[in-house]
């Protein structure tokens, strides 16, 4: 395997144990948790050069860099981070965190649940944005990071941002706010509500407690993702990619696969079923849903952002139609009328809401730009 | 206002680096110190910048163009991309003290919308733009060609500008609006002020506006 010469490399996670009960905003708490995580580059003298980068619904802590003798295993947004990369390793101490709830080592629904010592299945609680930031925040204790010199997210992850930016608002100078949005709109929370219902009819969903009978919904979580990539990418560039191609050059006149966007989508489901838990796509879904800074302002956003003391970058991209550059400005707005620091881009990218994975170069210019006028 | 040249200095046109200093000493006469701007068709920000350092205002740019906004980034500006000719629907009534458009006014095609957002959003609008009428423009025409000179630097094939108008022309549009002219300036294109015709000797204009 080859790796670039801005690769942060071979790396591996780690993991954090916290023994104190965290209280959850929809109500109870959990006893304890852990949380896996990855670091990149160095916290400098003064702590003052770290960045937290935070997953949305699908990701994880592997943010960048690769694993020892795993192939394809590189990092979710390893084009932005690295040396010399827009988010470079050689000047920020980068943080990948999976969240609470997640499936990829931190504590979720596949933990076992200390009460009962079986799996916490659908018994895991809905878990909300701010509780993912108030347990990203005692894993920065435990780093011994006081304040961030930035919080980046795209999507969901650029809702963590805005919420660090109002729990926490002395701990983090930055918010990089990217294909996001303030709440979710009637339509986001409709898709969601789709797939959720996908998993919960499966028949092998047993109301969540699949895991401990070995079992895993696949259907419904197929089913899921599907639904969730066709919102992810924009009609003209699914059009430009798969057309009306046929895989066999001919109608097969069957529910065959028959059309490349067809099997598209079943190879995307598939590759999701065999590594995403359920549970944690309905809990992660919910948190989305749920998201809505605003609502204890009575739907004042500005009023909501007033404890905010970050600067604020927030990008959007004009293809975009599951969180539209309309609802970036939202933010931007909010912000200029609290008189926050803000800039706003909003990128001519054609690959819709994933085009914050991509590496557009306008737009990691942007990120680079920004990024290079951080103060550590 | 900082002369631009000593006295006694042979008359020459001001160099595009003097005439861009010259443009910001202008405005920045006009701004107290610490009020918080909006710069519309901010560019790269550059203007900001020199505010921020000369009057300690605090504000936003507003620009369309991608590259603009990337050096806006680089700059450090805090520049917000968004199309003006839809209007400013998202900033607040009377939430900036100054909303200023430098030399951009003549390349948007919604003209009284945008000054009539200016308005709404600033309690002070400051606009500055070319004077078609200067008297080397006329010449132009008169000769029988679209004039370029050093307000307007472009052929007709590739001016950005989309709106051709003259000091006499924008004073009417502005009584037309109800806006009131507060104090206008008018240079020539050595930086001296003109107070003789100005719609003739001027190349370039700058008016304070504001609500009636």
């Amino acid at each position: 395997m080859s790796l670039d010469n801005h690769s942060v490399g071979i790396v591996a996670p780690r993991r954090f144990c916290c023994d104190a009960p965290i209280p959850l905003k929809g109500g109870g708490q959990l006893p304890s948790f852990e949380l896996v995580f990855e670091t990149y580059g160095t916290l400098n003298a003064a702590r003052s050069n770290a960045v937290l980068v935070c997953h949305a619904l699908s990701g994880s802590h592997h943010v960048a860099g690769v694993y020892a003798d795993t192939p394809y295993s590189e990092g979710w947004w390893d084009n932005l981070v690295g040396p010399g990369k827009p988010l470079d390793t050689e000047k920020f101490f980068v943080v990948g965190v999976n969240n609470l709830g997640g499936c990829h080592g931190s504590t979720g629904p596949l933990s076992p649940n200390p009460e009962t010592g079986r799996r916490y299945g659908a018994d895991f609680p809905l878990i909300t944005v701010e509780d993912w930031v108030l347990a990203q925040s005692r894993l920065a204790d435990h780093l011994g990071i006081d304040t961030w010199a930035a919080v980046i997210g795209g999507s969901l992850g650029g809702m963590q941002a805005i919420a660090w930016s109002l729990r926490f608002p002395e701990r983090i100078r930055h918010a990089i706010a990217i294909a996001s949005a303030p709440n979710l709109s009637a339509q986001n929370i409709a898709f969601n509500e789709v797939a959720r219902q996908a998993i919960l009819s499966d028949p092998d969903f047993y109301g969540g407690h699949y895991a401990s009978r070995g079992i895993v919904p696949t259907r419904g979580l197929r089913l899921a993702r599907m639904i969730g990539h066709i919102t992810y990418l924009s009609d003209d560039q699914m059009n430009e990619k798969f057309g009306r191609e046929l895989r066999g050059g001919e109608p097969s006149f069957s529910y065959d696969i028959d059309f490349e966007i067809e099997s598209y989508l079943r190879h995307q489901g598939d590759k999701f079923a065999g590594f995403f838990d359920a549970n944690t796509y309905l809990l992660a879904t919910k948190a989305l849903d749920y998201f809505d800074p605003a609502d204890a302002c009575d739907g004042d956003l500005a009023r909501a952002l007033r404890p905010a003391r970050a600067s604020f970058l927030v990008v959007s991209f004009t293809t975009d139609w599951r969180f539209s550059p309309a609802r970036s400005r939202e933010i931007v707005f909010a912000l200029t009328q609290n008189r926050r620091r803000v800039a706003y881009a909003e990128i001519d990218c054609a690959a819709g809401h994933d085009s914050f994975l991509l590496d557009d170069a306008h737009y990691h210019a942007v990120l680079r730009a920004y990024l290079e006028n951080i103060k550590t | 206002m900082t002369p631009i040249r000593p006295r006694g200095t042979p008359p020459r046109p001001l160099t595009p680096k003097e005439r861009e200093r010259f443009d910001f000493a202008v405005i920045a006469d006009w701004i107290p110190v610490g009020r918080h701007v909006l710069d519309l068709g901010c560019g790269d920000g550059r203007l900001l910048g020199y505010l921020s350092e000369t009057r300690s205002i605090t504000g936003y740019g507003v620009e369309i163009d991608h590259e603009s906004v990337l050096r806006c980034i680089r700059n450090g500006i805090d520049v917000i991309q968004i199309d003006i000719e839809g209007g400013l629907s998202g900033f607040e009534d009377g939430s900036f003290s100054h909303a200023i458009i430098s030399q951009a006014l003549q390349a948007m095609h919604s003209t009284e919308r945008i000054l009539g957002e200016m308005l709404r959003v600033a309690d002070e609008a400051i606009v500055s733009f070319p004077n078609f009428a200067y008297r080397v423009n006329r010449a132009a025409i008169a000769a029988g060609h679209m004039p370029v000179s050093e307000d307007l630097p472009y052929e007709w094939y590739d001016t950005p500008n989309v709106r051709f108008f003259t000091i006499v022309d924008f004073e009417a549009l502005c009584a037309k609006l109800g806006i009131a002219i507060r104090e206008r300036l008018a240079f020539d294109v050595y930086g001296q002020p003109v107070t003789d015709d100005p719609n003739l000797n001027g190349s370039l204009a700058f008016y304070r506006l504001g609500r009636p």
